[in-house]
């Protein structure tokens, strides 16, 4: 149990995917404008994640290691997960049109993002068993979350800051990224401590 | 547009990632020493390399409804190809990269080009093009981690520098740096760039590869 806390706490604090691992920057710096679309995004993201992780890793466990198919990880975990956000999506339309609307444009975005492919992947390289593996996919969407949500606060004072004309946009949403990041280094050590 | 131009407009004109925007992702990750960020760029360049000439010579094959998928099987069958060679013959390599090896899969710069480029125009065009891409690409990464690695860890390419490796920044080379250093060099850019950047600011109504992961223009519209 203590051993699941402290994958998740890690995930979602130390190693967080966006502000320390650098996976789902692009989401990260073009949705997070808002507080409404960076909380939809979020929320879709963390959804991905967990069937991505539920799905590819007895597919990687009970098909592909065992037939010595282990080098085709890549091209399998990307097609299903493509397959898999087209039926969710198609499925959330049909039967929870509620939650589709709320997720559903956010769907078709996940399906090339780097986050989502990530921790399934890691998710094996780091030899999880199933739960764990759970556990740390639920983390790494959550500190996704806590990051888009943290930084739509961030940039919605940016809007307004007088600021040099070449660092505008993108160059000050950067720099304002990297303290926040720097803030995120302040959780390291925290964890690992917490329960030694 | 005369082949020159088509390849030297990837080192500056439309240079991925500091024009563009692409491929933010292993450019701030694997951007902590020189070594292997020229290893990252060689590593795309070829997957971009291979995927523009394949994906260019079957443009009149592939139906436009089942491109995009068929563009990824392409393109994660060339990376897994990359990253058994890497595994075999470059395992420092490979440890230095991890994760973001597999994911240059999910690299934007090579599904972008594919829709953007290969698939409009003919072959010899396509591999000029990711040439220029993948060089843009690599030298960008190169000069971000030459900063990252001289003023943060004081040594280039594994050499000491005097009197910087007494005196280093680490925090250059640890994640806030990647971002405060990237962040900079588009500041440069956006300085010196005489066509006035369009007024685009980051978001997908900007990203060239909008297309691709479709949606974008719907939920920018609606967010307005």
């Amino acid at each position: 149990m203590t051993k699941l806390i402290i994958i998740l706490l890690s995930a979602v604090f130390i190693n967080n995917y966006v502000l320390n691992r650098f996976l789902g920057i692009c989401p990260f710096l073009g949705v997070s404008k808002k507080l409404d679309s960076a909380t939809g995004m979020s929320l879709a993201v963390i959804f991905v994640m967990l069937i991505a992780t539920a799905v590819t890793w007895p597919i990687q466990m009970y098909l592909l290691e065992p037939n010595n198919l282990g080098y085709l990880q890549t091209i399998v975990f990307i097609l299903v997960i493509a397959a898999l956000v087209q039926l969710v999506e198609i499925v959330l339309k049909k039967y929870v049109p509620a939650l589709h609307k709320g997720l559903g444009v956010y769907l078709p975005l996940i399906t090339t993002n780097c986050a989502v492919l990530g921790v399934t992947i890691l998710n094996i390289d780091e030899g999880y068993t199933f739960l764990e593996a759970m556990v740390n996919s639920l983390g790494s969407g959550l500190g996704f979350f806590l990051a888009m949500v943290m930084f739509s606060g961030v940039r919605s004072k940016l809007e307004g800051a007088d600021i040099p004309k070449s660092f505008k946009g993108l160059p000050i949403t950067l720099i304002a990224a990297s303290i926040t990041s720097l803030s995120f280094m302040g959780f390291g050590g925290v964890i690992e401590n917490l329960f030694a | 547009m005369n082949k020159l131009q088509n390849f030297s407009k990837g080192l500056i004109s439309e240079n991925p990632v500091l024009v563009l925007i692409l491929g933010t992702c292993p450019t701030l990750a694997t951007s902590t020493n020189v070594e292997s960020a020229l290893g990252m760029g060689a590593a795309a360049t070829i997957v971009l390399f291979c995927s523009n000439i394949v994906i260019s010579a079957l443009r009149k094959v592939i139906p436009d409804k089942v491109r995009i998928p068929c563009f990824i099987v392409l393109i994660a069958g060339f990376v897994t190809m990359v990253q058994m060679l890497v595994k075999a013959y470059a395992p420092d390599l490979d440890a230095s990269l991890g994760i973001y090896l597999p994911l240059i899969v999910v690299n934007c710069i090579i599904l972008g080009r594919a829709e953007m480029f290969a698939q409009k125009n003919t072959v010899i065009d396509s591999a000029i093009d990711a040439l220029g891409m993948g060089a843009g690409f690599t030298l960008t990464l190169a000069a971000m981690a030459s900063i990252r690695e001289i003023f943060g860890n004081g040594t280039w390419m594994g050499i000491s520098i005097p009197v910087l490796s007494d005196n280093h920044v680490s925090i250059l080379t640890m994640a806030p740096g990647g971002f405060f250093v990237f962040g900079l060099l588009i500041a440069i850019v956006n300085k010196f760039s005489k066509s006035k950047p369009k007024k685009k600011d980051f978001g997908c109504a900007g990203c060239p590869s909008a297309g691709v992961c479709g949606g974008c223009a719907v939920k920018e519209g609606s967010d307005d």
